[in-house]
């Protein structure tokens, strides 16, 4: 993965002291809060609904094992324990103190990590596939460009004051894991038969109160134009983009006012005064950074006696072969395989993980998978490298570890937003309701039959859990001083992406369990052999759905 | 009316006396707007209005206001001596877009000045941006503190106009 330089620390530093004036000079009041409100925000530090909250950046995903112990360190010495791995890939703290954080951002720099433009109206971190690198279905590690994109967004002075919050998204691989068509800016890389590499270019996706899918302004940027055209998008979107009403100011508000083809003329005739200049990428830069990427020390293994290790061992184990069937993905080199570790278990927050368990995934990354680890958007942790003749030895330490829930892409994996038990913008919480979702679907075998489900809960129209692309979504919603909760059906966040439609009236939160359960009844109740939950919901609709839910019985 | 931190600014990272006053954007018709003598910066309506009479002066600036485009000064722009972009408030970044812009594409050389309500944190990314001249609204906002963001870094990754090569084409 990348590793800082001198060039790359010495600005982080730079960063830490600003930043560390900046708040001392909010403590001594000489400066105004409305002034700090943004400065803290773009070095991550919100303040909510009890305490503050401190966004650390971790860049597409990717962790060391160093950054991981750093991480528990901060978590026990300034926070209560834990940490939250949000939706976009990155660690949340929810209980720092204002005067300790400049302490905390100076620690993680120590370790090239930091929160910088986690929030506020900036450009926000990178994100990308969580199986980079390793994909079976990979076509180009989209990594290189993130860093190459992570250096060119971080302190852009042009860009620290835009509109609103602007999301880049990034992905290298046939099926689409990073969502990018729900991000400001969505890359997916692509490879001609000349050779030749570059972007299929989509803006103005989002989530949010307003819900779009992006639309390709250019079917292919070759990628020594990336940061010259990225950059174009982002004035245009400067000086254009609505700055009189928040709730209109994302890029796809104003994409959709001039229409994609407009949006796309303005964007190419700013390019072409800058596509030429010193910002158009060298050959040397595009592989230096991808010789940051480049394969570990993977064993030259026989892949058939390797997986008949593992055959034999799941023939004696259930509890190990499920974990196999969910957890374990396929690599592309032979004789490993991709592991996921849950996040998911029933009754803890999801996404929540403790100082204790941060410290056993660094050993498990050192030990399995070649000291590094990546975070990934549905909240759980990736060991990418593991040889599948240890797969057996890493199920058991993830089990005593608590990581073992063999539930990763079922309808118990369930995407959530912190809700209104943490976060001071939430209208309803979330965390309740994924726990008593998950309690009605205890049943593995049962959860199994019924295959990939993404069940995404948000506690607000910010869509934080990205309710909207949720197979099945629930928005939380006020009611007078009352929590209730809103249905979605057929939303995605692959390649053929879709936002869910509302299914009627909301619910109360004792009622959630079982409308799911009714949900999933009509589902099983209708579906052909091979389709899954999305699928059905496409063929038949939502009326099968309504009918059983708003039945009066 | 927009308001400047009594006669002082920073130009070129010293403090140094003010010696242009500044128009308001006028109410009424822009041509019917008494320019004074002296050195003056004036909104781009008065200076459109006007440019017929302005134009043979030698001191005479304009300003941009943050919905005004680079593009409406463009290839005039090295007629003034200076140009004043402005902040309606410090989180409408616009002026730093224009900024480059006027640098950059037009080539603007003389004194590119904020004005209004920019904050001092903000100064690095606006010297970044080539602004070289800041005259706070802000009455209370000390000076000889307030410089020191200027050089809040002194490294980047990205090309702008006081660095145009990108870290990546300067990396040993």
């Amino acid at each position: 993965m990348y590793i800082y330089d001198e060039y790359d620390n010495s600005i982080l530093r730079q960063r830490v002291a600003q930043f560390r004036d900046q708040t001392e000079r909010f403590l001594a009041g000489d400066l105004p809060p409305e002034q700090f409100l943004p400065l803290r925000l773009q070095n991550g530090l919100y303040v909510q609904r009890l305490a503050p909250m401190l966004r650390i950046n971790v860049p597409y995903g990717m962790l060391n094992s160093a950054q991981i112990r750093k991480l528990a360190h901060i978590a026990r010495h300034y926070d209560k324990g834990y940490v939250h791995v949000s939706t976009r890939q990155n660690i949340q703290y929810n209980w720092p103190d204002l005067t300790e954080v400049p302490d905390i951002l100076s620690e993680l720099a120590d370790v090239g990590m930091h929160g910088t433009q986690s929030s506020g109206n900036c450009i926000r971190n990178t994100t990308s596939d969580q199986f980079a690198g390793v994909a079976e279905d990979e076509i180009i590690d989209p990594r290189p460009y993130c860093e190459i994109i992570r250096q060119w967004s971080s302190f852009h002075p042009e860009f620290a004051f835009l509109p609103r919050k602007f999301k880049i998204a990034v992905t290298g691989s046939e099926k689409d894991r990073a969502a990018v068509q729900v991000h400001d800016i969505g890359l997916q890389l692509i490879l001609k038969d000349s050779g030749e590499i570059g972007f299929k270019v989509y803006v103005g996706g989002g989530l949010g109160r307003t819900p779009v899918i992006g639309s390709v302004i250019r079917e292919f940027l070759p990628e020594e134009d990336l940061l010259s055209y990225l950059e174009a998008i982002l004035r245009v979107y400067n000086l254009s983009g609505r700055r009189d009403n928040k709730y209109k100011a994302r890029i796809k508000i104003l994409v959709r006012a001039v229409t994609p083809e407009v949006f796309a003329q303005k964007v190419e005739a700013e390019w072409e005064h800058m596509k030429d200049g010193y910002s158009k990428l060298t050959r040397a830069e595009i592989e230096r950074a991808k010789g940051f990427f480049t394969a570990p020390a993977y064993e030259a293994i026989d892949n058939a006696a390797a997986q008949a290790g593992v055959d034999a061992q799941a023939a004696d184990s259930v509890a190990f072969s499920k974990w196999l069937q969910r957890n374990v993905r396929g690599h592309r080199v032979a004789g490993y395989a991709a592991v996921t570790l849950s996040l998911k278990p029933t009754g803890i927050a999801p996404g929540d993980i403790t100082d204790g368990q941060l410290e056993i995934i660094a050993d498990l990354a050192d030990e399995f998978s070649f000291g590094e680890a990546r975070t990934t958007h549905e909240q759980n942790i990736v060991l990418a490298d593991v040889k599948k003749s240890d797969l057996f030895a890493l199920w058991q330490k993830c089990k005593t570890a608590g990581f073992a829930t063999p539930n990763i892409g079922t309808i118990t994996d369930i995407i959530c937003c912190p809700g209104g038990d943490f976060c001071s913008l939430a209208n309803a919480k979330s965390i309740p309701i994924a726990e008593a979702i998950q309690r009605q679907f205890e049943d593995l075998d049962y959860v199994y039959d019924l295959g990939d489900i993404d069940l995404n809960i948000s506690g607000c129209m910010n869509a934080c859990g990205h309710h909207h692309v949720g197979h099945i979504g629930i928005l939380g919603v006020d009611k007078s001083g009352k929590e209730f909760y809103q249905v979605q059906l057929g939303g995605s966040a692959s390649n053929d992406a879709s936002l869910g439609d509302v299914l009627g009236p909301s619910f109360g939160a004792d009622a959630m369990p079982s409308v799911i359960q009714k949900l999933v009844d009509v589902y099983v109740a209708n579906r052909t052999d091979e389709e899954l939950f999305i699928d059905t919901y496409r063929r038949i609709g939502a009326a099968p759905f309504k009918e059983k839910v708003y039945a009066k019985n | 009316m927009l308001k400047t931190n009594g006669q002082k600014l920073i130009k070129d990272g010293v403090i140094v006396d003010n010696t242009w006053a500044l128009i308001a954007k006028p109410e009424g018709d822009a041509a019917e707007v008494a320019v004074p003598a002296g050195q003056v910066i004036v909104p781009l309506s008065v200076w459109a209005a006007q440019k017929a009479q302005l134009q043979a002066r030698a001191d005479v600036g304009v300003w941009l206001d943050s919905d005004e485009v680079a593009e409406s000064i463009g290839e005039d722009a090295n007629h003034f001596p200076v140009i004043g972009v402005n902040f309606p408030g410090f989180m409408d970044g616009r002026a730093f877009s224009t900024a480059r812009l006027l640098r950059e594409r037009y080539g603007f050389k003389g004194e590119l000045r904020a004005v209004g309500g920019f904050i001092r944190d903000q100064l690095c990314y606006l010297r970044r941006c080539g602004v070289n001249a800041f005259a706070f609204a802000n009455p209370e906002t000390d000076l000889e503190i307030a410089v020191k963001s200027l050089n809040d870094f002194n490294e980047y990754y990205q090309a702008s106009v006081d660095q145009p090569l990108p870290l990546f084409r300067r990396r040993a």
